[in-house]
Parts: C-alpha cells; structure tokens; sequence
C-alpha cells in the first residue's frame, strides 16, 4: 500500500539539504496533525460489520481496511466526526480528546 | 456507458493525498483524495492557486504521493495540454493528466483556459472542485457562489441579501463545447462520483467533472456534517447528477419527492439572513432547472 508518513530524514536541517530548482520530493511527511483534535474517534471492532463506509468518506484517509474491520491512523486524524456519522451501528464514537 | 462502478470493495488502498492542511471535514479533500485513489500512481497533476494546492504543497511537507505541480491561478486548462505534450515527447505509456481546480478558478478565471483545453481536446482529465466561493482567500463571491449565500464581496446586511445571483451553468456551458465526457456529481455519494473518475478516465480525449465539494468553514456547518449537508444538496434537488457523453445529457438520479429545502437552508451559518420569501426564491429557481432538465436522458 502507498500512503505517506512521517520520516525524521526529511527534515531540513542544513542549507544543502534544500531542493536546487523548484522541484521536490513528493509524498513527504514531517508533522503530524493530531494535534488539531478536539474529539477523538474510538473504534469498537464487535460492532463493526466492515462495509467501510468510514474508510471511503474519510477527508484525510485516516482510516484503513484491517481484516475485517479498520483502522485509524490517530497522527492524522483531525477529529472532524464525519465518521461517526457515517457509521450507522456506532461502531465509532466520537469521545473527548483527552 | 463503460466502466464497472467503483465501490468500496473495489478501490485501491493507496494514499495518494495525505497529511494535508485542509481543515477537519473539508469536501474538497475528500473529492481529491478519491480522485486520486481512482486514478493512480501515474498521475501527472496540476492545480492552481486555492485551497487544494494551499494546504499540500507546504514545503517540506508535500502531501501529495504522485507527480503534482501548482499552475497559475488562470492555467489550470493550459498546463494540463503541456503535462501531456511533455509526456508525449517524452514517450510516457500508462498515466493520466488531471487538473483539479475550485470553482473561482474554474468557472471564473481559469474558463478560457477550460475552453481552449476542451477546444484541442486534449486527452486530459479536469474536476472542478465547488465549494461555492472562492475559499483559500477568506470567502469572496464567485460565479458558482449560490443565490442568497453571505460572503465578504456579497455581505449580507441592513444593505443586503448576500449574493444576488445565481450559479453559473458550467456543467452546459461545458457540454456545449461537445466535449467527450462531462458529469456533475457530489462528495455526498462519493461512489457515484468516484465511477465517474474511472468513466473520464477511459475517455480519449477532454472530461471534465463538477463536484459539489461543502466547505465547514466558509458554509458554517459543523466539520461533522459536511457529508450529510453533500447528499442533502441532491436530495432537494438543488444540485442534480448528470453526465454528458454521445453528445447527450443523461439524469443520474430524479428524485421522485424533493426534501426540504428550508431544512437545507436554515443548518448552514451562510443563509443565516435569509427570510422565508428569499427561500422560495431558491425553491422557485430550482423548479426552472429542473423543467429545463426534464428533457435529460434518464
Ligand atoms: C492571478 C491571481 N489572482 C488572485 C490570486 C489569489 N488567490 C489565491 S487562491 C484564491 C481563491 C481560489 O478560489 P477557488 O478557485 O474557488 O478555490 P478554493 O480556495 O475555494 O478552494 C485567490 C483569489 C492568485 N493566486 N492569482
Ligand atoms: S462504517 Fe462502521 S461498520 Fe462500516 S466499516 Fe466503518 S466502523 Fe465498521
Ligand atoms: S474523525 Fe474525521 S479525520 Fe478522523 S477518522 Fe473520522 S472522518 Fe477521518
Ligand atoms: S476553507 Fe473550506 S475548502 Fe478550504 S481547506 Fe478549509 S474546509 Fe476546505
Ligand atoms: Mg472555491
């Protein structure tokens, strides 16, 4: 599967390491936006039937398919709730960040 | 018309557009992250000034996985005939040239562009992203800004209304150059637009698609509700999913009873100002498309 993430050795540290021209590495992750939440999605495997419809609707593709189920990757999940909505057996529930 | 629809079960898992600025909920990010997943690895991209190209190009952190360059505001339309003049000198098999553009710089600024691009007939994918203003600058008006919707060119107060024009037809102003493939869709039935992506893409020759695309933050509505308030914008039948193909029109979906308008109205902070009298405005106009689009193809 391709799906950026963060790598430290992206950082720029020295003058060197920046792109000479106006082209650059692609798919480069250096921070993460979790901290931007307000409410957390928990997942709850037992009432998830797998019909991810989280996965699909999902803003940022935070979420993935997981066997049968999902999973969510908290380093750049916003928090916005879509899924929860989405979510019609309450499989994901919106809870404070905490 | 060709295609298998793509479902859930179908899509491929790869990321393509990930860790972006955009904020919690944003429709925009969702139509190009489907876009994107539909389209592939080998997808040369463009996108100009806005917030698509504002929140993934922030140096060093480029959220997008695939080839991606920012074009001026206006030339969405003639990079993506130089993206693929540039792989076909260079004997590139196997990739897509897309653009995605918002609506101001789509149907405003970047329209002669669109035009010359569906004139050469490039074999080129171009998705308008609406989001209904011109976002990434703080909500001015565009063309594809609703009747009656505040923004900070069409304010509304003791002086006015909001905006006192309709949308622009861009879907028909589209079609009329007989372009291969056009369709209208929406993030609320993100499938239905996801297959068009994969329709536009087996098309030799230009598509173009308009998705509707809600914005939390120039809206008003809560991050949580921009799907909903998606699928709500059909369900009334103040957007309508079409294609264009054969030098036809074709109706996606008619919905036999229209939702309430008013409800679609009244959630969102934009329409905040508006009075009963300025709703039937709306409920009147969209009865004149959609006699107008009776004559579509079901
Ligand atoms: C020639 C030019 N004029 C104005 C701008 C400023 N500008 C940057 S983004 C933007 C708004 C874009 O609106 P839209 O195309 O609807 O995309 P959105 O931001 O809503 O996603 C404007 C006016 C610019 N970059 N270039
Ligand atoms: S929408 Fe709910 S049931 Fe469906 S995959 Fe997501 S968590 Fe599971
Ligand atoms: S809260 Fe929003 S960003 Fe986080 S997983 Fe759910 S839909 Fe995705
Ligand atoms: S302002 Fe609107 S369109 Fe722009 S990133 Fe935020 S939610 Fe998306
Ligand atoms: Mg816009």
């Amino acid at each position: 599967m391709i799906r950026p993430s963060i790598t430290e050795k992206n950082k720029i540290e020295k003058l060197s390491r920046l792109p000479q021209g106006g082209s650059c590495k692609a798919g480069v992750l250096i921070e993460k936006n979790a901290g931007w939440r307000n409410k957390c999605p928990v997942y709850n495997p037992d009432k998830c039937t797998g019909c991810y419809q989280c996965y699909m609707y999902c803003p940022d593709g935070v979420i993935s398919k997981e066997g049968k189920g999902i999973s969510i990757d908290y380093d750049f999940c916003k928090g916005c709730g879509i899924c929860e909505k989405i979510c019609k057996l309450q499989a994901i529930v919106m809870e404070g960040e905490t | 018309m060709i295609a298998e629809r793509v479902t859930a079960q179908n899509i491929s898992d790869n990321e393509f557009f990930y860790g972006h600025k955009a904020c919690g909920g944003c429709g925009g990010s969702l139509a190009v992250r489907m876009a994107l997943k539909v389209l592939g690895e080998r997808t040369l991209l463009t996108l100009p000034a806005g917030c698509m190209s504002a929140v993934s190009f922030n140096y060093p952190q480029m959220s997008y996985a695939n080839n991606a360059i920012i074009s001026a505001f206006a030339g969405t339309g003639a990079v993506m005939s130089g993206l693929k003049a540039g792989a076909e000198a260079m004997g590139l098999k196997d990739y897509h040239v897309l653009g995605i553009a918002g609506d101001g710089g789509t149907a405003d600024i970047g329209l002669q562009a669109l035009s010359g691009l569906i004139d050469r007939n490039d074999d080129a994918i171009y998705i308008c992203y609406d989001n209904e203003a011109y976002m990434n600058t703080g909500i001015q008006k565009s063309g594809l800004t609703p009747y009656g919707s505040t923004t900070t060119t069409t304010p509304a107060g003791s002086k006015g209304k909001g905006n006192i024009k309709q949308k622009k037809n861009l879907f028909e102003i589209v079609a009329a150059h007989g372009i291969p493939y056009a369709a209208t869709a929406s993030v609320g039935y993100i499938e239905d637009f996801a297959t068009k992506v994969k329709r536009a893409s087996q098309i030799k020759g230009t598509s173009f698609i308009h998705v509707l695309a809600p914005c939390p933050t120039g809206w008003g509505i809560d991050t949580s509700e921009t799907i909903e308030v998606a699928k709500e914008v059909v369900d009334t039948g103040l957007w309508y999913l079409a294609e264009f193909y054969d030098g036809e029109y074709h109706l996606n979906r008619h919905p036999k009873v229209f939702s309430d308008v008013t409800h679609y109205i009244r959630r969102q902070g934009r329409f905040q100002h508006l009075k009963d009298e300025d709703i039937d405005i709306i409920i009147r106009s969209r009865d004149k498309t959609w006699k107008r689009i009776e004559g579509f193809k079901e």
